[in-house]
């Protein structure tokens, strides 16, 4: 390409304490392109992004837009050079509307007062201009998350955007929905605006790319494009070795039916009823999936299972045994471990130490304690040979928690629930935001748990790590479970109609030989 | 083997900024004094005679610091839970007033049982005072902090009522609205000038810390002041935790009301126990919520009570100035970012002090 | 279901509001001498609890608790009534006493906004400085030169019922029913408001829009401690005309509990204003009725009503998600 460059990064250096989240990085952006920046969690991409945006200022180096050099220090001035960005989560406000959203901190004014009327025709006019529909005046936290991303986009189109920044869009979308959204970004570079997407999914980037650059550990490998490349080339660019995607496990020799789930009604915690009836068996020796996308009522799930949530009506058995109420202790006693979806909100106590944590909810038991006092050499004993066995990362058993890297903290609670003698396991996002290393540890732990008998219930948003794992595959769709099935009955196609609720399910679907829903 | 450089270190890095906040609490209020015409030397000078300056002046020391190693240990061992209690002063009303009832209403008791029991009386008097504000917190999720102050405006208009109606004192002549003089079996005595009272206080002291360091309940307080989310998976019953830390913080409050009647005031009066609550918020900050800290910081705050009124004869000046003072040095143990600016230093590994937690969680 | 559930709550105070206005109506047609001069008192009582209700809620909906407008008010209280005695100048006096608050606020703002320290403990340590400051400078047998006087609305004045009640008034009585639309519009109708409530809610948003935080935060929390002066005012130049130690008298807190009931807006906090107004109102005319009641009881009266209220026994809302965590850029 002769043409001149629409933004130029060159040697852009960030330094977080002793790391170097970016180092040295050049990097460059054509008019009317998309740009993707691949790397896994962690490699500094957003780091990156935050820079273009204002949100973090450089140590060193410089930013070019067309041609002149410039500072941002902070949103506004990337705003005012025409740069937007769509976080991975998102920045709305949950309680106003989608227009005060889509206005605030470019709100049109009349006087004094905010112009709410001319504002909603101006918006209006640009989603029939980009063929983008969302209804004006529905609050934001009613919208599901495909239609707030929509909302997200439109806001930078109404600040007039010309770069715009995509963080990890696909990671909340259907399969449909993210086609859907590969649509609208086409239809943006061909008004000319440029884009530059995020993201760790390699597929993703094969089909939308027009040009790739890789980063790992805060630099770039390498800029290349789809098809210059293939998805194995570029995974070995992000990870810097090869990766067996594959995974190795032992054929299904599903036995006893370990978690029995019959009719499990849920509440949130404001009253709005999330799950309906939902009825499920996982057997031992068998990894059941529950496929869906996020916020269909997985969470709720995976939290009353827990103990950590009320259920209204339903009933679980747990090895045979019904269980009179749910309470994380009684079920712990049972023979249950739980991997929480969010670990640092639940499992994980961060100022604690390493040693603490281990034994968050054995702390009770002996030979933690004995009477009412703490065995404190026991625990960091015990903490001692965890540390070795899991092969987590710290200075030692009394290291707070927070210090370690997100991969070695989910070792800690992974640690301590695989220790006890289970029977069921709940997996919840078990490797969300985690590098590959990690998260091929934790999935060899879970299979190696699966071989050895033990129930697993996996919930995940990430299809691939569904596939790859599960013995049976569910989907769950507004808080119901819309179909189930031996995972070698499902292609990726079906599954992904399924989560963006296609029901009846398509007729090549084959069911199997056990006692559907 | 303890390198004994290193331990001090490790004690200079505790203390630093505590330290520094008295000493700047105590300038601007020298700045103070000067500006209302007082000489902030001769000040200052007569607060340590009348606090240090013999055998007398220490006790009364001793004396000041009693309830306040209380209600400041009620306040630090509500921290640990993410609470704050500051209805520790209403509390100790109950606490104090509880005690005064059973110290004259019980007749005919030996002095080993008399004094004991009143105590305990006390103390549970308080306790049962702050369990309906943890139990307000725990299952209405009103904040403790404006349950507590309302809770304190309650106790202060309730024990006004008793000692102004039922339990007024009814000798001949007293139109002062307090109780009867409780009876001298009663008493919490002194040993030389060695005030029983800050004995318990002491050992007092030694048992919360061995409480929350050693036990598996003291585990449990500080998981759900750390993270609640957390404290429930591990299938800790929070709601009830909180319940019982407010219990025990109260019956902590209700022992310092209690030893300050039968240890010195002998009688309940309105108005004689008032702040003491308040200054425990001060204590427990100072101390660092820690015990030991506790201690040290409330027998610098009662030194200065007890040389106030030498300083208001000596030197002319207000004993007022000690509120500001002490609310000086609340500011800057709250706001101690400022001081470690002033110090240049960075914040140390695992120094981080838990306080109170969010406004609805 | 759960819109169901909320609006038989708006249904409950809603039949509440319509029953004290019933009982209002009753008792001026049994004795309206006294029904008025009950209102009037119930409106008077009102007004520093509106304010102080004012000042949470700006400081809320941006994202700052503000627990020491007690603190607030009584400084504010006594430096308007210290510039009153020597300055003889009641404008002047007003003026300063709301400048104080300012300052407050801008103290709590550095606080919580800057320094980042627990919000509920800054607001504690204002409180606690405040009783220190004006403790120690007070001196008894300080008199002021009057106070702020009522000023009638000529022809509105004879309205039955109304008139005495609400256009006879001293001028910060008038002056909170201006602020409380005042505040209600801005926050509402304005590009300020629509800001400050995104701040309260989601404050990392509103920074990627380009947004100062900070600023927004800064100036909310001052602008309510300006309120709050004004109530402290209140109180010394308007209402009592001499200062007391500790003459707020839990005001700053019982505020609070208004703006909770008020579900964070001002028209719903004035409401609950005059309803604690005249719960104040009619228990002082109770005492002088000569009920036989003791006056520590009916003094409680206020505070539990404010713990009844905060237990949520009465209509509560959802307050602004970020409240009282400080912000903190990348």
């Amino acid at each position: 390409m002769t043409q001149q460059p629409l933004l130029e990064l060159h040697g852009i250096t960030k330094r977080f304490g002793d790391a170097l989240a970016s180092d040295h990085i050049d990097f460059n952006l054509y008019p009317g392109e998309i740009h993707v920046l691949l790397g896994e969690n962690g490699a500094g991409k957003s780091t990156l992004m935050n820079i273009i945006y204002g949100l973090s200022t450089p140590d060193a180096g410089n930013i070019i837009l067309k041609g002149n050099s410039v500072k941002i220090k902070q949103p506004r001035d990337a705003i005012g050079y025409g740069i937007n960005m769509v976080h991975q989560h998102f920045m709305l406000i949950p309680v106003f509307t989608v227009a005060e959203n889509i206005m605030l901190g470019h709100e049109t004014r009349w006087g004094f007062s905010l112009d709410k009327k001319k504002a909603s025709q101006e918006i209006q006019q640009l989603s029939q201009d980009y063929g983008l529909e969302v209804e004006m005046d529905a609050l934001v936290e009613n919208l599901p998350v495909g239609l707030q991303q929509r909302v997200e986009i439109m806001k930078a189109l109404y600040r007039e955007t010309k770069i715009l920044i995509l963080d990890e869009p696909t990671a909340v979308l259907t399969p449909r929905e993210v086609e859907d959204l590969f649509r609208v970004m086409r239809n943006l570079t061909e008004k000319g605006i440029s884009i530059i997407l995020i993201t760790h999914k390699l597929k993703e980037v094969m089909t939308i790319a027009d040009r790739i650059t890789v980063m790992r550990a805060g630099r770039v490998v390498g800029t290349t494009s789809p098809s210059k490349s293939s998805e194995e080339e570029l995974a070995v660019m992000m990870v810097g070795r090869k990766v067996v995607l594959q995974i190795r496990k032992k054929p299904l020799q599903a036995k006893d039916v370990l978690l029995d789930v019959k009719e499990f009604t849920v509440s949130d915690d404001q009253q709005m009823e999330v799950l309906h009836q939902v009825s499920f068996q996982v057997r031992a020796g068998e990894i059941f999936g529950i496929a869906g996308v996020q916020g269909n009522g997985q969470t709720e799930l995976a939290l009353a299972l827990a103990g950590l949530l009320p259920f209204n009506r339903g009933r679980v058995c747990l090895a045979g045994k019904v269980m009179p109420s749910l309470h994380p202790r009684v079920l712990m006693n049972h023979g249950w471990a739980h991997i929480p979806e969010d670990r640092q909100k639940h499992g994980l106590v961060l100022p604690y130490s390493v040693a603490d944590n281990q034994i968050l909810n054995t702390y009770h038991q002996p030979p933690f304690s004995s009477l009412l006092r703490r065995n404190k050499e026991v625990i960091l004993v015990n903490s001692t040979r965890l540390i070795e066995q899991y092969d987590i990362r710290t200075s030692g058993p009394r290291n707070p928690v927070s210090e370690l890297s997100g991969g070695n903290q989910q070792k800690v609670i992974i640690s301590r629930e695989l220790d006890r003698k289970i029977c069921c396991l709940l997996a919840n996002q078990p490797t969300r935001g985690l590098d590959v290393g990690s998260i091929e540890y934790i999935h060899q732990q879970i299979v190696r748990l699966r071989d050895q008998g033990v129930a697993v219930l996996l919930i995940s948003s990430e299809l691939d790590e569904i596939i790859s794992l599960s013995d049976t595959i569910a989907v769950m769709y507004c808080g119901k479970i819309a179909a189930s099935a031996p995972s070698d009955h499902w292609t990726k196609e079906q599954l992904g109609l399924m989560m963006a609720g296609y029901s009846p399910p398509p007729k090549s679907l084959t069911w199997g030989n056990r006692k559907l829903l | 083997m303890i390198n004994p450089f290193h331990f001090l270190k490790k004690v200079w890095l505790t203390i630093d900024i505590p330290c520094a906040a008295v000493f700047l609490s105590a300038a601007i209020g020298a700045v103070l004094l000067n500006f209302s015409g007082a000489n902030p030397l001769d000040a200052y000078g007569a607060l340590f005679q009348g606090s240090f300056g013999g055998m007398s002046a220490l006790g009364r020391t001793l004396e000041k610091a009693t309830p306040l190693i209380f209600s400041g240990l009620a306040v630090a061992f509500a921290f640990k839970a993410g609470l704050f209690n500051i209805g520790t002063q209403g509390q100790l009303l109950f606490g104090a007033l509880a005690a005064a009832v059973a110290g004259f209403g019980l007749a005919g008791m030996p002095g080993w049982l008399h004094a004991p029991l009143a105590l305990l009386i006390g103390a549970f008097a308080g306790g049962i005072y702050s369990a309906v504000q943890g139990a307000l917190k725990a299952y209405t999720g009103s904040h403790e902090v404006i349950t507590g102050i309302m809770l304190n405006y309650v106790a202060i208009n309730l024990t006004d009522y008793l000692t102004n109606g039922p339990l007024k004192d009814d000798t001949p002549g007293n139109i002062i609205a307090r109780t009867p003089l409780v009876m001298e079996t009663s008493w919490l005595h002194r040993i030389g000038s060695f005030p029983v009272g800050f004995g318990l206080a002491l050992i007092a002291s030694l048992v919360v810390w061995w409480f929350l360091e050693r036990t598996t309940f003291g585990f449990e307080i500080s998981t759900v002041g750390h993270n609640s989310h957390a404290a429930s998976y591990a299938g800790m019953n929070v709601k009830l935790i909180i319940v019982w830390t407010m219990l025990l913080s109260g019956i902590l409050a209700g022992f310092g009301g209690a030893v300050e009647t039968l240890g010195v005031v002998h009688r309940y009066q309105p108005g004689f126990n008032i702040g003491l609550g308040f200054e425990g918020i001060t204590i427990a900050l100072l101390g660092k919520t820690h015990p030991v800290g506790v201690v040290l910081a409330a027998l610098l705050v009662g030194a200065m009570k007890a040389g106030s009124s030498q300083m208001q004869f000596h030197a002319g000046v207000d004993k007022a100035i000690i509120d500001v003072i002490l609310a000086l040095i609340l500011f800057f143990v709250a706001a101690d970012v400022l001081i470690r600016k002033i110090l240049r230093r960075r914040e140390t590994k695992g120094e981080k002090v838990l306080f109170s937690t969010g406004w609805s969680k | 279901m759960f819109q169901k559930y909320i609006n038989s709550r708006c249904g409950i105070v809603r039949g509440l509001s319509f029953l004290v206005l019933l009982v209002i109506l009753w008792s001026y047609f049994y004795d309206s001498a006294i029904t008025e001069a009950v209102l009037a008192s119930a409106l008077r009582q009102s007004t520093p609890l509106a304010l102080g209700a004012l000042c949470g809620l700006m400081g809320e909906r941006s994202g700052v608790i503000n627990i020491g407008i007690e603190g607030q008010m009584l400084l504010s209280a006594f430096v308007g009534f210290l510039v009153s005695v020597w300055t003889g100048n009641l404008l002047f006096a007003v003026l300063t006493g709301v400048a104080t608050g300012a300052v407050i606020g801008l103290l709590l703002a550095f606080m919580s906004v800057s320094l980042r320290i627990d919000q509920i403990l800054g607001g504690t340590v204002i409180n606690i400085l405040g009783f220190g400051l004006t403790g120690y400078f007070y001196q008894v047998g300080l008199n002021t030169k009057g106070k702020l006087q009522s000023i009638s609305l000529g022809p509105l004045q004879d309205i039955p019922l109304l008139g005495p009640v609400l256009f006879n008034n001293p001028p910060i009585t008038y002056l909170t029913l201006v602020l409380v639309l005042v505040v209600h519009y801005v926050l509402f109708h304005t590009h300020w408001g629509l800001r400050t409530r995104a701040v309260g809610e989601h404050p990392r948003a509103v920074d990627t829009l380009g947004i100062n935080v900070f600023l927004m935060r800064y100036t909310n929390v001052v602008l309510g401690g300006a309120i709050a002066g004004l109530a402290g005012s209140f109180l010394t130049l308007e209402a009592v005309g001499s200062f007391e130690r500790g003459m707020t008298n839990g005001r700053g807190f019982v505020a609070l509990a208004v703006m909770i009931f008020g579900k964070w807006t001002p028209i719903g906090s004035w409401g609950a204003a005059l309803l604690f107004g005249l719960a104040i109102a009619l228990q002082t005319q109770l005492q002088f009725g000569g009920q036989t009641i003791p006056h520590q009881f009916i003094g409680m009266l206020p505070y539990l009503l404010t713990v009844v209220v905060l237990a949520g026994f009465v209509g509560r809302a959802r307050p602004p998600a970020a409240v009282g965590t400080p912000y903190t850029k990348e």
